[in-house]
């Protein structure tokens, strides 16, 4: 009797310690945790703070206006260098919005397919190759759109190479594609089954239930998917680079060749003297191109949190 | 055992409200009315014969046989599980939508057995409406909802479904709440609200029948109330057929109930009898709350 009493005062000791000890590790883990959140944030600012730092020689050299100002870029002219970052703007833009002309039909399409239509079996094969498609090295994409896709344009459309904005776009939106879809497919998913029961129970077919009630329902969802494809798009730099063909002019049109801003950056970064103004220049399209995409990603962001809060 | 129809030699009981609304409609003279009424009331408009339902295996109606009649509210009582809401749904094949579901014997809708391969289950449905459970409108504007129905099927002008939605949401008992906010979103509206536009966007596809699943479980009294006066309001047009968990609803609005345990059919015949004079025991003991 005695002996328990004092076994059990032990272990009441024993636990208060514990739980002491207990505490200090939950403490730690707790910020350790927020420690690993709080970095990324860092990290995020510190890039930004040293675009905009390697940067600010070229702004106060060029002058901000020049950088937008209708022109060329040109840093290493002799007489007259010009930085006007207008056609890249427009080259990174076409990309962009031609590669979401081909993949949010695409990628919204098949979304609707893997969501609405095939049943789990098929969606159990699909669903992992289109992640597949994700994981392709940008390179070997590039590769692809170098040998495979540039000629079947050229042949196509009757043109003397096939490496152009159109070319670009086929592959930057492949790449979207895998976002766009899952993304989209979970939008499509997340509509709530009442709607999809209430619109048949009309006597809707299934097609029509899926395209006036599903779809529009799902429309914000779809909207930051696409988004955050366009986002994934005009940042995409190696596919781009191999398949686009680089050329500085004006772009006309779709079979023309263009430059993007991060396919410039990479172009021009291992070439450049150190320090000069085309050096610091480049950090500022880099800041530009970053200003895009955060832009872009943030805007997908809002939209998706007010398609959180509609369901 | 199954009863089925004892109603027929049955006088209407608490019907002085609905022959008047019939007489309104036919208006031949007031002697005629009553026997036209009376003649409108034995009219079948949906047979059920031998009817078995299966989910897989499990077998949840069991050899169904039931008349319902033209432009009445039948009720569906049964505890949880009886398989009242799964009869409901075979009226339109919303149970089609379920995977591995079966069934044995017929259901006739107006002289056409629907469980036959060539029916036109989109046009089925367009004949037997169904309010569900909680109010789900879609979410769009309480024009569009409304007007969604006639839209899939083919009516496009301005004009015309302008109308239909007037006509639906003022049948429904709802225009005159909504009719400065068609454009608002039909979520925007309280849960009653929803309902009742639930019920003027399957008013507004012309139904025969209209099937509504425990429609006020999810709604408060007042606007239960508001509900049961509509149901009694468009039994004068519609046929109407309502699964309820409340007993006292069943016998406030509906004509006839069907007492349904465990998948079977116990009774059916005219409320007013079924309340106070059941023929089976199982009845009589469900509804004075021995089980339940």
């Amino acid at each position: 009797m005695a002996l328990a009493g004092v076994c059990g005062a032990r272990r009441a000791c024993k636990d208060e310690r514990g739980s002491a000890m207990h505490n200090f590790k939950e403490n730690m883990i707790k910020r350790f945790f927020m420690l690993n959140g709080l970095l990324s944030i860092v990290i995020l600012l510190g890039i930004f703070y040293l675009l905009l730092s390697r940067s600010l020689p070229a702004l106060q050299e060029v002058g901000l206006k020049n950088f937008f100002a209708p022109g060329y870029w040109k840093p290493t002219a002799f007489a007259t260098p010009q930085y006007s970052m207008l056609n890249l703007i427009r080259g990174t833009f076409m990309v962009g919005a031609g590669s979401l002309l081909f993949a949010v039909p695409l990628g919204v399409a098949c979304a609707t397919y893997l969501a609405e239509v095939a049943g789990s079996r098929e969606r159990e094969v699909l669903k992992p190759i289109i992640e597949i498609l994700a994981g392709i090295p940008s390179v070997v994409l590039g590769f692809f759109g170098l040998v495979v896709l540039s000629p079947i344009i050229a042949q196509i459309f009757g043109l003397n190479s096939g490496i152009n904005a159109l070319n670009g776009s086929i592959l930057v939106g492949i790449m979207a594609l895998p976002t766009i879809v899952s993304l989209a497919e979970d939008a499509i998913s997340a509509v709530p089954q009442s709607y999809r029961h209430a619109s048949l129970a009309l006597g809707a077919t299934r097609w029509q239930t899926i395209l006036r009630v599903i779809l529009p329902a799902a429309l914000s969802g779809i909207i930051a998917a696409s988004m955050l494809g366009m986002g994934r798009a005009v940042g995409e730099t190696m596919t781009v680079l191999m398949a686009t063909g680089n050329a500085l002019a004006k772009p006309g049109s779709f079979f023309d060749s263009v430059r993007t801003l991060s396919a410039n950056i990479a172009i021009e970064m291992g070439e450049v003297p150190m320090g000069s103004i085309h050096y610091h220049s480049l950090f500022f399209v880099g800041l530009v191109l970053f200003i895009i995409t955060f832009v872009i990603n943030l805007l997908a962001d809002i939209i998706f949190q007010r398609y959180r809060e509609e369901f | 055992m199954t009863i089925i129809n004892s109603h027929l030699e049955q006088k209407p009981v608490p019907e002085e409200e609905k022959v008047k609304l019939i007489s309104i409609d036919t208006a031949k003279g007031k002697q005629k009315d009553d026997l036209s009424a009376k003649n409108k009331t034995k009219e079948v408009k949906v047979k059920v014969n031998n009817f078995s339902f299966y989910y897989g295996d499990k077998q949840a109606l069991q050899n169904i046989n039931m008349e319902i009649t033209t432009n009445e509210v039948t009720a569906l009582i049964g505890p949880s599980g009886c398989g009242k809401t799964t009869f409901l749904r075979t009226i339109n094949r919303m149970n089609d939508l379920i995977p591995g579901t079966r069934v044995e014997g017929e259901v006739i809708v107006s002289g056409q057995n629907i469980y036959q391969p060539a029916v036109d289950v989109v046009e089925l449905r367009r004949k037997v409406g169904l309010v569900f459970q909680q109010p789900n409108p879609f979410p769009k504007s309480i024009y569009e909802n409304v007007a969604y129905g006639p839209k899939i099927h083919g009516k496009r002008k301005k004009e015309v479904l302008d109308e239909i939605v007037e006509e639906s949401l003022k049948q429904a008992a709802l225009w005159d709440e909504v009719k400065d906010r068609l454009k608002e979103s039909g979520l925007s509206l309280s849960g009653g609200q929803q309902q009742r536009l639930c019920i003027a966007r399957v008013l507004a596809v012309k139904p025969e029948i209209i099937l509504m699943d425990e429609p006020t479980s999810a709604l408060d009294p007042v606007a239960t109330q508001r509900i049961e006066d509509l149901i009694r309001e468009l039994s004068a047009d519609y046929t109407i057929i309502i699964v309820t968990h409340n007993m006292q609803q069943a016998a406030r609005i509906s004509d006839f109930t069907a007492f349904f345990l465990l998948g079977e059919l116990v009774e059916c015949g005219r409320t007013a009898q079924i309340f106070t004079r059941p023929g089976d025991t199982r009845t009589e003991e469900y509804i004075t709350g021995r089980f339940g």
